[in-house]
């Protein structure tokens, strides 16, 4: 069953809703009040479909949605763990919903109450001095604390041209370095997963403006020697990003600001329960150590003696980095699952988000390959290879996933992983769950030796099957009509 | 797989001929997966062993291409613009990538040495 584009559903002089003439409105020709070359001569090209027709087209489509709340969705790097609704409830509460950005400060001193209070939470969970909320995204966040090193340098008068990146890390890493104008050296992983700390001693020097780095790192490993990575990129000169993606495992444990981070972004929309995954919205916010303050986006949250006020006045700052304050939706739901967990809350929130991707690991190891043999923290990564090698790729064994129910872990990443299978369970979901998980993942295994054609073809019980990825990135058609063109 | 003798290759995949012509192994397309698109060297550019080049783009991942060898970029192969995959159909024939005039291998191997590494992974 193939389900049609809503272009597909036009039948001309079809229409949703048909207006009679309102004879108190005089008529107007266009070419009165509009210059002709303003005036479309070809047709709108828009489908001509009914009410019902258009409600029942995307509520079909709304119906193949798979997401958190249908069910397991262990995409490595990701985060997709399961959001309470009650965040959602407080986020749509008039007072935060049905405000106005330009709104006087005095009328919506709630709003910059919570806000504040967020701030408050992100510096205490981050072991950081000053929170900016504003960046819209984890990406964002990045390219805002990278600036603001950037600056800092600048303002002390050096001008230090390079930025280390691991070989596991993020491809945001290297691509927000690159967009500040920094040049970007890799630093290689050790045989234990970690940074190769000897290599990160020969590659600092006085052109290092500092180090970005996510702990644990995307193969879910603690860097056990962060306290000896930080001394070598602060004795260079250089300071210390960390990038928050995976924050979930560590949250309350143990915090940026005592490994030697400078400079942190949390993703809210992963780690702090805002549903992520369509393109957005997500947040950002950036926290930094009291040298860097000065730097942060302005407006920033102040206080006074009217209450909480943004200020405009921020001599140092890098500027504004989007529009008003960051998005506020995302930032109360943040706040309300703070306060909702609390610190021993949010303790156990990691313990079980690392106990949770340690039991799978277990369970999975006797069917697939383990590169590293640590404990690991919140996600793992299996390398595919002896699959491979037996007739099914980790994009097969992934494919197979969505026949037995469930979102498809993350393929091919990291990088530094052959054929890389990359889990993350998060804590939201129970022992049953993970254990049908492993169920299927065991019977995918035997189905390599017994009918691997199963995996090739797969996925079989969705309305598209597998698709041409190739065919697609070389020739996307991307619109009804380069479709009817071309297609 | 193969990797032919009169090649040399580099521990990063690409391998260069003694025309100068240059491109990625069998195990590079292998383990690359399906290429949809590929940023070509200008023609003229001097470039020096162990430059990022170019780009390879698959559906996997997005890879630089490093130059094995110094000199001048003395043609690019106009035709991967348009059929990126014969990286994977023929990468030591119709998929090279660039050629270097005055070529000076930079840190190369045998094909022998090259197996080893590839075997060894």
């Amino acid at each position: 069953m193939d389900v049609p584009v809503i272009f597909e559903r036009s039948r001309p002089g079809r229409r949703g809703v048909r207006f009679d003439a309102h004879h108190d409105v005089p008529d107007v020709r266009l070419e009165d009040v509009l210059p002709s070359h303003l005036i479309r001569s070809t047709p709108l090209g828009l489908p001509e479909v009914a009410e019902n027709d258009v409600v029942r087209h995307y509520t079909e489509l709304s119906t193949l949605n798979y997401g958190v709340d249908t069910g397991f969705y262990p995409l490595g790097s990701c985060t997709m763990k399961y959001n309470p609704k009650i965040n959602d409830w407080a986020a749509s509460l008039p007072g935060f919903a049905d405000v106005h950005p330009l709104q006087p400060d005095s009328t919506v001193q709630g709003l910059l109450k919570v806000l504040h209070a967020l701030e408050e939470g992100l510096k205490e969970i981050s072991g950081m001095d000053a929170v900016s909320l504003q960046p819209a995204a984890g990406a964002h966040g990045e390219l805002t604390g990278i600036l603001m090193i950037k600056a800092y340098l600048k303002d002390r008068g050096e001008n230090r041209t390079t930025i280390l990146v691991p070989d596991s890390a993020h491809g945001t890493n290297p691509a927000t370095a690159a967009m500040a104008g920094f040049q970007v050296k890799v630093v290689p992983s050790n045989d234990r997963g970690g940074v190769d700390v000897a290599a990160l001693r020969s590659l600092v020097d006085a052109n290092t403006a500092g180090l970005m780095l996510t702990n644990p790192n995307t193969l879910g490993l603690f860097e056990e020697d962060i306290v000896e990575i930080a001394d070598i990129v602060h004795q260079a000169g250089g300071l210390l990003y960390y990038d928050g993606a995976n924050a979930n495992a560590i949250m309350g444990r143990v915090r940026p600001g005592d490994m030697g981070f400078d400079v942190v972004h949390l993703n809210l929309h992963k780690t702090f329960s805002t549903p992520h995954g369509g393109g957005g919205p997500g947040s950002g916010p950036v926290g930094v150590k009291k040298a860097l303050e000065p730097y942060l986006p302005y407006p920033r949250l102040m206080s006074g003696d009217d209450g909480l006020h943004w200020d405009y006045n921020r001599g140092k700052s890098i500027g504004k980095v989007r529009s008003f304050f960051g998005n506020v939706g995302v930032l109360v739901r943040a706040y309300a699952y703070l306060r909702s967990h609390g610190a021993e809350g949010l303790k156990a929130v990691s313990e079980t988000a690392v106990l949770n991707a340690n039991y799978l690991r277990q369970q999975l190891s006797d069917a697939y390959h383990t590169p590293y043999q640590r404990t690991v923290k919140h996600e793992f990564v299996l390398s595919l290879t002896p699959q491979k090698n037996r007739g099914a790729r980790a994009l097969d064994v992934a494919k197979r996933i969505i026949d037995y129910g469930f979102y498809p872990p993350t393929v091919y990443f990291p990088l530094v992983v052959e054929e890389a299978l990359m889990v993350e369970p998060t804590e939201t979901e129970s022992k049953e769950t993970l254990d049908r998980f492993v169920e299927a993942m065991q019977a995918i295994n035997r189905e390599i030796d017994e009918s691997p054609e199963l995996l090739h073809e797969a996925p079989h019980q969705t309305v598209v099957r597998r698709f041409d990825e190739a065919t697609a990135a070389r020739h996307p058609i991307l619109t009804w009509t380069q479709l009817q063109q071309e297609g | 797989m193969q990797f032919p003798e009169n090649l040399k290759y580099t521990s990063d995949h690409e391998w260069i001929g003694p025309d100068g012509r240059i491109g990625v192994t069998e195990y590079a397309q292998d383990a690359l997966g399906d290429v949809v698109f590929v940023e070509l060297p200008e023609v003229g550019a001097e470039v020096q062993s162990g430059d990022a080049v170019g780009v390879i783009e698959s559906v996997k991942s997005v890879s630089d291409l490093y130059s094995p060898a110094s000199g001048r970029v003395a043609r690019v192969n106009d035709q991967l613009k348009e059929k990126p995959e014969l990286i994977n159909q023929d990468p030591y024939g119709e998929g090279w990538i660039f050629e270097l005039e005055d070529a000076v291998p930079g840190d190369v191997m045998s094909s022998a040495d090259y197996q080893k590494q590839v075997e060894g992974d």
